[in-house]
């Protein structure tokens, strides 16, 4: 938590020294995940939420992306970016910020990050990024809202991460990707503010990354069941 | 132009202010600006008001009168006032940044204008939200001499759009998230629907053409969620108007929403409108009429029964209406009429606006389509054959062309043209449309240049419902009376008295209306208004504005300190206004005689649309000094 107070700072700073101009600035928070999973692999609380400011030009963004693992008391997984998004086209933003992870009993990694998010034809939302280090991957994830009515909502999502170097600390080999297949059914409670969902969330990882999983005693193939919040204010 | 002549004079007048005004006959107003709480019956918010009260007050004007107001500002925040459709010197205007800086909290800004015009106007706050937050009044000018029609009873009829959420955070949620006010999308059950009655391939190949495009026909009103106000009373509340049967009562309808366009109408009796934008016009009969933000019409009823009669008013997207009731007595409550089903755009209100269309394949540059209905073809403006799966392959015109739909739409072979056959649009009914216009060549394949809507007759046309030649041909849009009567048009529009002598115009000036839906970003020509230079007019001028709207939204565009002399083809009646309405896939004109010397605002009248970039300073170069405008300070500190 230390790691996303201080980014957070970063970002505070940049905020307050931005020059006055014409260009009005917004802000918002959005958490498309914010979640219990449960399921054949271990309770866990897990959220991808995404905090922003900035204006028709630039944007500037702190991800946070984390599984907090409720036997062991620990974060599995810990990534937190801060990201600059510049418009490329009518519908796409350039990305390029800095990743750190930092997950409990784990290797802390630092990347780059260099990246295209937008919306695709077909309202597909699409996020790919590419994270530069010695440890280098790729991520691309697509998600769709599917209107059932205009308030219950079903949101199938695809993630599908791509080491491209072998980095055995984090239980990652070249080419052995994870794949995360969500679907979650949401109704908008209040606004667009709260809207609660149920979901499955199915995790796998392959390749010679598989392999390492299962040599550490964890499964390569877990499904949960997930019972969250999304969150836009 | 003697009438012109004397509001020079006026103006003038207004720059030495005191000695020579005590002459005229002056009015004295005090106006506060202060914070209040909206309850509309359904919720309660704060807001801005004035004189305590959202809306504020009607002031009421004499024309040729001096007024001085003082408006005195009691927020914590910096405000405004703009009158609305007054012609006054441009330092009287009320828009920060443009005409003066604006009034600072605490502080007293005393406006003094000549009152040149007579007719119904409004006013608002030109800072930031201020106005959808509530900061608006109407403006009641009595003419001088007597009007071309008589009534017995009149009434300040203003819509409004109040919104749960304040104007901030409105414009906030738009940015982050452009669908965030839209509950209107279509939904599984609507293509589960639309497979049934059109097949499941119709029904995909509809939903994977708007897909393509990343829009959505849904899209009437970006801004849903609103609870309509007339006079400030929700239909619960009821605003009512009291009449004695057979009196005649003129109405004066003042559109002050943020966002809502509203189509109006008082079931069972017939309304004349009888001016446009406080301009008179030769009275139109109409049982319904569309009313545009920021546009005002007058209209006189004459109820003759002892009955409660509704003033029904619907949002255009039909997301929500309001009832207010003209009544024999207090407490009577008129029937509300179910608000009709709402519309979805079609692919003629996509006009031009589309990405990833290819021109560039079609050799249209030598060909000469000469059509012989020339609002067929411009509201084509192949908006509807520029279809993601469209194929115009070699770019035979003649060819059978794919619609999105999957029916096919023949004869497009816009030589001699046999419209007759084509059934693929959804709405366009070309059967029967004998349009005797002269041809229009195409130099390219895209738009159909100088094709006015206003030369063109289209009351005689044997469609469905009568059509109006301000949408598209084949637009979602389209309105039409509820009860199967006339609904007003631009076209039925005539003004009673030109206030110009009419001439060419000196210069056309192209404006398109363009925006970025899913960054919520709206502009002119492709540039935002904080990317933008201003528009350069000379004293003197004519200029005619084309405003070709490229967005799949409606804009009432407005320009401040000059009038708006629409095209409806009428020449020298052509019908004189502040705000102009453009539909989308349309190209609409507008005349200007540029005679204000000084610095104007000209934007889209939508709120949200405005602070996003849909906005230009317009500046007016040369003409006489004494006229750009009063140098005298009008601020003076505490209040």
């Amino acid at each position: 938590m230390k790691i996303r107070i201080a980014s957070l700072a970063v970002f505070a700073a940049i905020l307050s020294d931005s020059p006055a101009s014409a260009e009005q600035w917004f802000w918002g928070v959005q958490a498309e995940q914010l979640e219990w999973r449960s399921g054949e692999g271990s309770p866990a609380y897990a959220w991808d939420l995404d905090a922003f400011a900035g204006t028709d030009e630039y944007k500037f963004v702190v991800r946070s992306e984390a599984e907090y693992g409720t036997n062991a008391n620990a974060f599995e997984t810990l990534e937190n970016q801060l990201r600059l998004q510049v418009p490329v086209s009518t519908f796409f933003d350039a990305v390029a910020g800095v990743r750190y992870d930092s997950p409990d009993g784990g290797p802390r990694r630092t990347y780059g990050v260099l990246g295209l998010k937008g919306l695709a034809k077909q309202w597909f939302e699409v996020d790919a990024d590419l994270y530069l280090s010695e440890y280098p991957s790729a991520r691309f994830e697509i998600e769709y809202e599917g209107l059932i009515t205009n308030q219950i909502i079903f949101t199938p999502s695809i993630e599908l991460d791509l080491p491209l170097a072998d980095d055995e600390a984090t239980g990652r080999a070249a080419f052995g990707p994870k794949l995360e297949i969500g679907g979650r059914l949401s109704y908008d409670l209040l606004d667009r503010a709260i809207a609660p969902y149920v979901g499955v969330h199915w995790e796998r990882t392959l390749g010679e990354s598989g392999r390492l999983v299962r040599d550490e005693g964890e499964d390569d193939d877990v499904v949960s069941f997930v019972v969250g919040f999304r969150v836009m204010f | 132009m003697p009438k012109r002549l004397l509001r020079r004079a006026f103006v003038l007048g207004a720059g030495l202010a005191g000695a020579l005004t005590s002459a005229a006959n002056a009015g004295e107003y005090n106006l506060t600006v202060d914070p209040v709480i909206v309850d509309t019956g359904t919720f309660k918010r704060t807001g801005i008001g004035y004189n305590g009260a959202t809306p504020g007050p009607v002031l009421r004007f004499t024309e040729g009168e001096d007024v001085t107001i003082n408006v005195v500002n009691n927020l914590d925040e910096t405000t405004s006032i703009h009158w609305h459709g007054l012609i006054l010197p441009f330092d009287q205007d009320g828009v920060p940044g443009i005409s003066y800086p604006g009034i600072p909290p605490g502080e007293t800004f005393t406006y003094r204008f000549p009152i040149v015009q007579n007719g119904t106007y409004w006013f608002h706050s030109h800072s930031g939200f201020q106005e959808p937050d509530g900061a608006y009044g109407s403006i009641v000018i009595e003419p001088k001499k007597r009007e071309p029609f008589q009534y017995d009873k009149e009434y300040v009829v203003q819509l409004t759009d109040a919104h749960p959420h304040r104007g901030n955070r409105i414009m906030r949620n738009l940015k982050m998230m452009p669908d965030y006010y839209n509950r209107q999308q279509r939904t599984l059950f609507d293509f589960l629907k639309d497979a049934r009655e059109k097949g499941v391939d119709t029904a995909l190949a509809d939903r994977a053409a708007w897909g393509d495009m990343r829009m959505m026909p849904t899209d009437i009103e970006d801004l849903q969620g609103f609870t309509p106000l007339i006079n400030g009373k929700s239909t619960e509340q009821n605003w009512t108007g009291l009449f004695k049967p057979g009196e005649r009562v003129r109405l004066r309808f003042i559109n002050s929403s943020a966002m809502a366009y509203f189509d109006v109408r008082i079931p069972g009796l017939k309304m004349t409108v009888v001016q446009a934008d406080g301009n008179n016009v030769l009275p139109v009969p109409v049982d319904e009429f569309r009313i545009a933000v920021a546009e005002t019409y007058d209209v006189l009823v004459q109820p003759k029964e002892d009955q409660a009669y509704a003033i029904f008013a619907e949002s255009m997207g039909r997301t929500a209406s309001v009832r207010a009731t003209l009544a024999t007595s207090e407490g009577m409550v008129a029937d509300a009429p179910e608000l009709r089903k709402p519309s979805l755009l079609t692919m003629a209100d996509m006009g031009m606006a589309h990405e990833g269309m290819d021109h560039g394949s079609m050799s249209m540059g030598g060909m000469s389509h000469t059509m012989p209905d020339g609002r067929a073809m411009q509201g084509m403006n192949h908006g509807a054959m520029n279809q993601g799966q469209t194929n115009h392959g070699t770019g035979q015109m003649s060819d059978t062309h794919k619609m999105p739909d999957g029916s096919s739409m023949k004869g497009m072979s816009h030589a001699g043209t046999d419209h007759s056959g084509g059934g693929g649009m959804p709405t366009m009914k070309h059967d029967g449309t004998a349009m005797a216009q002269e041809g229009h060549t195409m130099p390219d394949g895209s738009i159909m240049k100088g094709t006015s809507h206003g030369g063109m007759n289209h009351g005689a046309q044997g469609m469905m419902a009568e059509a109006d030649s301000f949408y598209a041909p084949g637009s979602g849009l389209t309105p039409s009376a509820a009860n199967g009567g006339k609904f007003l048009s631009y076209d039925d529009l005539r003004a009673q008295k030109p206030l110009y002598e009419y001439r060419e115009a000196t210069r056309e000036v192209e404006l398109r209306l363009t925006g970025n839906m899913e960054r919520y970003i709206w502009s002119i020509n492709g540039i935002k208004f904080a990317d933008a230079d201003p528009i350069r007019l000379k004293y003197g001028e004519r200029v005619r504005f084309k405003f070709v709207n490229e967005t799949m939204m409606t804009h009432p565009m407005h320009l401040h300190g000059m009038w708006s002399i629409l095209d409806t083809g009428k020449g020298k009646w052509n019908p004189i206004k502040h705000v102009v309405s453009v539909a989308p896939g349309t190209t609409v004109f507008m005349e200007t005689e540029v005679d204000a010397p000084g610095q104007w605002a000209f934007h889209c009248h939508l709120s949200y649309h405005a602070d996003s970039g849909m906005f230009r300073k317009v500046v007016v170069e040369g003409g006489p000094k004494d006229k750009s405008a009063a140098t005298t300070t009008n601020m003076k500190t505490g209040g």
